[in-house]
């Protein structure tokens, strides 16, 4: 097994899936020669040649819709979308286009096609090369929405959903593409949609969490024990659809729950777990549930280090609901 | 369709097509204005480097396209950015105290330190600030030229873009628009050969991207953008027209991005030196500075102690804004709205409470009431 990093983990996905199958193309603005602004697509023209890796004009409205067109005709596009920061002018195409036309078509016609896209803060990016914009796409029925942590999960659920038959997001976490480094098997594998992975056993406080804040999490979780607080700490890996039957099992476990990620509070994501435990395992319940976020703003620049969430303030949430 | 290149200045400095009327002093300043552009990019690469600031977006190779075109522009006019035209905002009036603190982020930013680098603005020479997100510019600025045609106020908008830009769904809803309106405005695109790592061969089949105008209604004008002269003089044409309502204009400035797309990037990957050598050899610094030479507007060595004067002057600067106070807390959620409402305040003395328990906040950065 290779140790790789979390974006070479990406790359040897895609490189997997093209020799696998000569229906995977990739394409989107600068992941030709350049081999994409974070070097994921490195190599992919050089070995499978200009048809399948291809630059794209300065169109995310163009690479989303020509990539529905494909998907819709026999390949299987795996787009890229530079930044997570600029896939709203194909906002359109995504939300009314590759999410509805297999519903619209009873089924007739399918898009299988994946979007990837790097997300997230903590590079000193501001406001447009920093926003997780995980919660539109959960708000979009027939849609996918994928987020690994590690360079392991980044390889088998990008695989897992280039198989799939429906339109997934992959939002990919930017803050851990060169920061996390792990063992990844070579070839094909797969880690499968919709499953939760446990990252940290405990019986005290569960906190769930995903993509780049599972670190931070795990970071909490580690200073939690030394105060003798086990944390279970949970990464979702997929948000839609959701292993809904795992969080409330995880929730279940230690009564007391943190859900933590950097998009926004209000409307995120961590208010569908908060109110799906609410819905179904209230009585478990031993304190009021916790959500650490950004603030309800805009993504700043100089104070982003404050704005998205880290160790000590999960901690704070974390002995809160210990403590309650 | 055929679009002939318009050139005044050959690259050995020799006068070829008609000049536009600048007096000698206005002359020298458009040279001035290029060398702060040339002097700024290296003294921030060099910040850069040394872990100062974060990311320039560098703007070498297009000096006569940035400042010739906007010496055209009036105090009262718009200009609508992209990534490279802070050196046309200074010229313009943005102190240079500004666009060092935006390059820094830091408390002094009229931003607040909340737009990455090289994203500046100045409301006071009608410098609207820019997101990243390319082409979205373009239409706001037809926007802004349809209400002063609506309001009389008689300002022209010039909107400036990239090739790459041309692409974006902003550009042909911006050039319809402004077309269908007659607006007082009209179009800048900075054709630099590249839009990161696509050339701009592969960002249209069209000929000319100058072309696109006329499915529009909107003429089209190719520019040596590498020839400061062509370039004001066709700028100042279109924006002649525009304000005398006879609608908007396409103007294309064909250039050459010489460095990177920006600091963190490296063009060897994806481009031939031998490209960039040929666009050396007609570097528009060089051509002005042979055409001043040759009417006496400048002699030998005065390049070499403009740059000294221009770098002393920076690198005050430079050395004001190493110096600037921390980023006050509380504009994280200030701006938001006009006001701050009760929810953000609530986030806000939550998180400060448990700044103030670590000692991570400083004076003045304590609770909103509620
Ligand atoms: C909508 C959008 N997509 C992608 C990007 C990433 N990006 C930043 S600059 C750039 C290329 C711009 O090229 P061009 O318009 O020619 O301007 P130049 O950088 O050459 O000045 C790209 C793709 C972006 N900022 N916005
Ligand atoms: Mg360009």
């Amino acid at each position: 097994m290779a140790t790789l990093t979390l974006v070479q983990a990406v790359n040897d996905a895609l490189k997997t899936a093209m020799r696998d199958d000569p229906s995977v193309v990739v394409l989107g603005e600068d992941v030709g020669p350049k081999g994409g602004v974070f070097l994921a697509t490195e190599g992919l023209t050089k070995e499978f040649g200009k048809a399948r890796c291809f630059d794209t004009p300065l169109s995310e409205d163009g690479i989303i819709g020509t990539g529905i067109g494909m998907a819709l005709n026999g390949l299987k596009p795996v787009c890229e979308i530079q930044f997570q920061d600029f896939i709203f002018p194909a906002f359109d195409q995504i939300v009314s286009e590759a999410a509805k036309f297999r519903y619209r078509s009873g089924g007739q016609y399918t898009c299988p096609m994946v979007i990837r896209t790097p997300y997230g803060g903590g590079i000193r990016g501001g406001l447009y090369h920093s926003q997780s914009g995980e919660a539109y796409f959960c708000h979009t029925p027939g849609l996918k929405v994928v987020i690994p942590s590690t360079p392991h999960d980044a390889k088998g659920l990008l695989l897992a959903s280039i198989d799939d038959p429906d339109p997934v997001i992959f939002l990919e976490p930017k803050a851990l593409y060169r920061q996390v480094k792990g063992e990844v098997p070579e070839g094909k594998y797969t880690v499968p949609l919709s499953t939760l992975r446990t990252v940290r056993e405990g019986k005290s406080v569960t906190v769930f969490c995903y993509g780049a804040m599972v670190p931070v999490c795990l970071k909490a979780a580690e200073q939690a024990a030394e105060k003798g607080i086990e944390c279970l700490v949970v990464d979702l890996r997929t948000l839609l659809p959701l292993d809904e039957e795992g969080v409330l099992e995880a929730a279940k476990q230690t009564g007391r729950v943190v859900v933590v990620h950097e998009a926004p509070r209000f409307c995120g994501f961590g208010g569908e777990i908060s109110a799906l435990i609410a819905e179904n395992a209230i009585e478990w319940m031993e304190a009021p549930i916790a959500r650490v976020t950004g603030f309800d703003t805009p993504f700043p620049n100089t104070l982003e280090h404050h704005y998205m969430p880290d160790a000590r303030r999960v901690l704070d949430a974390i002995e809160h609901v210990h403590g309650y | 369709m055929t679009i002939t290149l318009q050139r005044i200045l050959e690259p050995d400095g020799r006068l070829v097509g008609e000049a536009p009327k600048l007096s000698e002093s206005e002359l020298r300043a458009l040279f001035t204005h290029m060398l702060r552009v040339r002097v700024l990019d290296e003294r921030m690469l060099k910040l850069q480097r040394a872990g100062r600031i974060g990311f320039v977006g560098t703007a070498k190779g297009l000096e006569a396209a940035i400042i010739g075109s906007a010496y055209a522009l009036e105090k009262r006019d718009w200009l609508w950015s992209g990534l490279r035209e802070g050196g046309a905002a200074v010229m313009r009036g943005l102190p240079l105290a500004e666009y060092l603190a935006q390059m820094y982020c830091n408390a002094n930013d009229t931003a607040k330190g909340r737009q990455m680098c090289n994203h500046f603005q100045h409301k006071g020479s009608n410098y609207p600030s820019w997101s990243s997100v390319i082409g979205t510019q373009i239409s706001h600025g037809v926007g802004a030229a349809y209400a002063a045609k609506v309001r009389g106020s008689g300002e022209v908008h010039a909107i400036y873009f990239g090739d790459g830009a041309t692409s974006s769904n902003g550009f042909h809803s911006g050039l319809n628009f402004a077309g269908v309106w007659q607006a007082p405005c009209y179009f800048v695109c900075i054709d630099n050969g590249w839009a990161i790592s696509v050339c701009n061969r592969e960002q249209t089949a069209a000929e000319s991207f100058a072309d696109k105008g006329a499915a529009y209604g909107v003429p089209g004008v190719e520019v040596d953008g590498n020839d400061v002269l062509a370039c004001y003089r066709e700028c100042k044409r279109a924006l002649d027209r525009a304000r005398s309502g006879g609608g908007p204009t396409l103007i294309v400035l064909k250039t050459y991005r010489m460095l990177g797309h920006s600091s963190s990037d490296d063009p060897s990957k994806y481009r031939d030196q031998a490209e960039v050598d040929a666009w050396a050899a007609r570097d528009p610094m060089d051509r002005f500075e042979r055409y001043l030479l040759g009417r006496g507007l400048l002699k030998a060595g005065d390049r070499a102690m403009l740059e000294q004067e221009l770098t002393t002057e920076i690198d005050a600067e430079i050395h004001r804004q190493e110096a600037a106070p921390p980023m006050a807390l509380k504009t994280l959620v200030e701006d938001v709205y006009a006001d701050v409402p009760r929810h953000l305040r609530l986030q806000y003395n939550k998180f400060i409470a448990v700044a103030e328990r670590l000692g991570h906040a400083q004076k003045g950065d304590g609770a909103f009431p509620l």
